[in-house]
């Protein structure tokens, strides 16, 4: 199918193509501006000093106007090496638990086509779609009881939860991917169905990071959860961290931009490194 | 092959985990919750009182007037979601895939969707800073005037989620098969005509989707009113929705009483909310499926 365009590419550019080009890429690049601008702003103002930043909100920061005291500010005032703590305890303990347990379900739901396998995944399935957060009162009163209130455990099981319907539903269509021959090949050899799953795995790594990438992002910006599970001074989330901080200093600016900052960057890093297997999960999670 | 009482057991075994995980803290919840609506636990006996939380939720004056307040405001919040963000995000899709870009494609995917990766607290901030009145980009208190604070704080939840419908759109224009839009050039179709007459009816279905899916999230909203204007959310309550209101009810702020039967009560009714929607959403999709297959 490619073959048809080919001579045709390999041609001059024509004027009408070449402005359509230049059209297009200003309009992609203006909404990526639209889109980054922003944080960008945030960013610059976080190195900039409170006059700095009154002075001209636009400019970037200058000898003069140059500063770090607002990330010194938050360092000796708020929690944050805790905070990022508490949120990577709960965003990797999630991750991990998601991604054992979705794999282990999806793999038995794809595998062992009994009768009632397909009313069970149907189960799993109707999660993605269930408002979980409208359950917090009688989890508040099972979190109580059990003694587990304010703990970051309570926060990954129910993050865990929250999480396992997509991961199964994404786990489900790659294992279907697999060949069979490859399965049989391996029961044939005597392995068992442990076994044989562990020979599966490498198959459908692409899946598991899907399932890692798509399940970092909710977890790790959730304020619902920390804010009436675990909202101790102890096992506050960065997320939840941010907002007391922020409401506390409001008029400390430059520590305020600084605590926004720290906030925001780690998950954009992470996602541009993982921006693909996260789009992937998107669409091939939700789009059934 | 493995025999049908092997496979039951395996079955089991391995989804076990997931099936406890899920039914004790997300199913069971939310089932409990419609239980809890029907008793009054006040007095730390629980006592049956059929529609009693109901009927005083809807009669009592202040609750009943918070809770049509919130479910209005809930309705706009929706709205201004679907109504700007499919068509922006169905722009972006069509210019990433109309077949002109190489590698850019990437780039400007990462960077549109930098919005949906931050936090809800640090957007509603980052927006509460640059539209700030004293030294933003406009004078106007947005925030501040009943009228504009709720078009305001759904528009900053907008730019953050503009990614997400894109995704949808992006990925499904791409899966398109080629030689469908090879034939319609070859039959001299423009670009405009290709992408409204061939493209655009081959990814309607995802509008659907999109509709759905932004619906019990905007009704599920709570985070960026919450970061923005805390639980009681002013001006004058005009930036309340079903979620803050759902907040206040159970978790109780000034100058309301934590009820957890209260609570339980109008999460019921949100999940109504939602479930009637949703269900007749996939009625409404499975008889045109049905027709279209016929």
């Amino acid at each position: 199918m490619t073959t048809v365009t080919q001579p045709r590419q390999r041609r001059r550019v024509r004027p009408a193509d070449r402005a359509a080009n230049v059209g297009l890429h200003a309009a992609l690049i203006a909404l990526s501006l639209g889109a980054v601008v922003p944080v960008l702003i945030v960013v610059m103002n976080s190195f900039k000093t409170t006059q700095g930043i009154f002075g001209s909100f636009l400019a970037p920061p200058d000898a003069e106007t140059f500063s770090v005291q607002g990330y010194l500010n938050v360092f000796s005032r708020g929690n944050f090496l805790l905070n990022y703590q508490n949120s990577l305890i709960v965003t990797i303990s999630t991750i991990v638990l998601t991604i054992v347990l979705g794999t282990l379900a999806a793999w038995a739901l794809v595998e062992y086509r009994v009768p009632i396998a397909p009313a069970l995944a149907g189960f799993f399935v109707i999660g993605i779609m269930l408002p979980i957060r409208l359950g917090t009162v009688p989890l508040l009163k099972t979190m109580t009881a059990w003694g587990i209130v304010d703990t970051l455990g309570a926060l990954v099981l129910v993050y865990t939860a929250m999480q396992l319907p997509l991961a199964i539903a994404l786990m489900t269509t790659y294992f279907r991917a697999v060949p069979a021959e490859l399965k049989e090949a391996a029961r044939i050899d005597g392995a068992g169905e442990w076994r044989t799953l562990w020979i599966t795995l490498p198959i459908v790594r692409v899946g598991i990071a899907a399932v890692a990438s798509i399940t970092m992002l909710p977890v790790w910006n959730d304020l619902w959860f920390p804010l009436i599970l675990a909202p101790g001074k102890g096992n506050q989330t960065v997320t939840l961290g941010v907002q007391q901080f922020v409401g506390q200093f409001q008029s400390d600016y430059p520590a305020l931009l600084a605590a926004l900052t720290l906030g925001a960057v780690p998950l954009v890093v992470l996602f541009a490194v993982f921006s693909k297997q996260y789009i992937a999960g998107l669409s091939k999670g939700y789009g059934k | 092959m493995i025999r049908t009482g092997t496979r039951y057991r395996m079955l089991a075994l391995f989804v076990a985990p997931a099936l406890v995980v899920y039914v004790a803290f997300a199913v069971y919840p939310l089932l409990s919750s419609v239980g809890m609506s029907f008793f009054d636990s006040g007095g730390g006996e629980s006592t049956f009182v059929g529609f009693g939380n109901y009927v005083e939720l809807f009669t009592n004056p202040t609750t009943s007037e918070r809770f049509w307040n919130a479910l209005v405001n809930n309705v706009e919040f929706f709205l201004i979601h679907l109504l700007v963000e499919l068509p922006i995000g169905l722009l972006i899709a069509a210019l990433l895939t109309s077949g002109r870009l190489r590698r850019s494609v990437g780039v400007y995917r990462t960077l549109l969707f930098i919005p949906a990766t931050l936090s809800v607290v640090i957007v509603g901030f980052l927006w509460r800073l640059i539209i700030n009145p004293l030294w933003g980009i406009v004078e106007f208190p947005l925030l501040g005037t009943e009228a504009t604070a709720l078009p305001t704080i759904s528009l900053m939840s907008v730019w953050q989620y503009l990614g997400i419908p894109m995704v949808f759109l992006y990925t499904a224009l791409l899966a398109i098969p080629d030689d469908v839009v090879e034939a319609s050039r070859i039959d001299g179709a423009g670009a405009w005509t290709i992408f409204w007459r061939i493209k655009f009816p081959l990814i309607a279905p995802q509008f659907g989707l999109i509709t759905i899916l932004t619906y019990i999230w905007t009704f599920n909203g709570f985070d960026i009113v919450y970061a923005l204007n805390g639980s009681a959310p002013g001006p004058n309550y005009s930036t309340d929705i079903l979620g803050t209101f759902f907040y206040r009810s159970f978790f109780g702020s000034s100058g309301q009483v934590a009820d957890l039967d209260l609570g339980a009560t109008v999460a019921s009714v949100i999940f109504a909310i939602i479930l009637v929607t949703t269900a007749a959403y996939f009625w409404v999709l499975q008889r045109r499926l049905k027709t279209y297959e016929l």
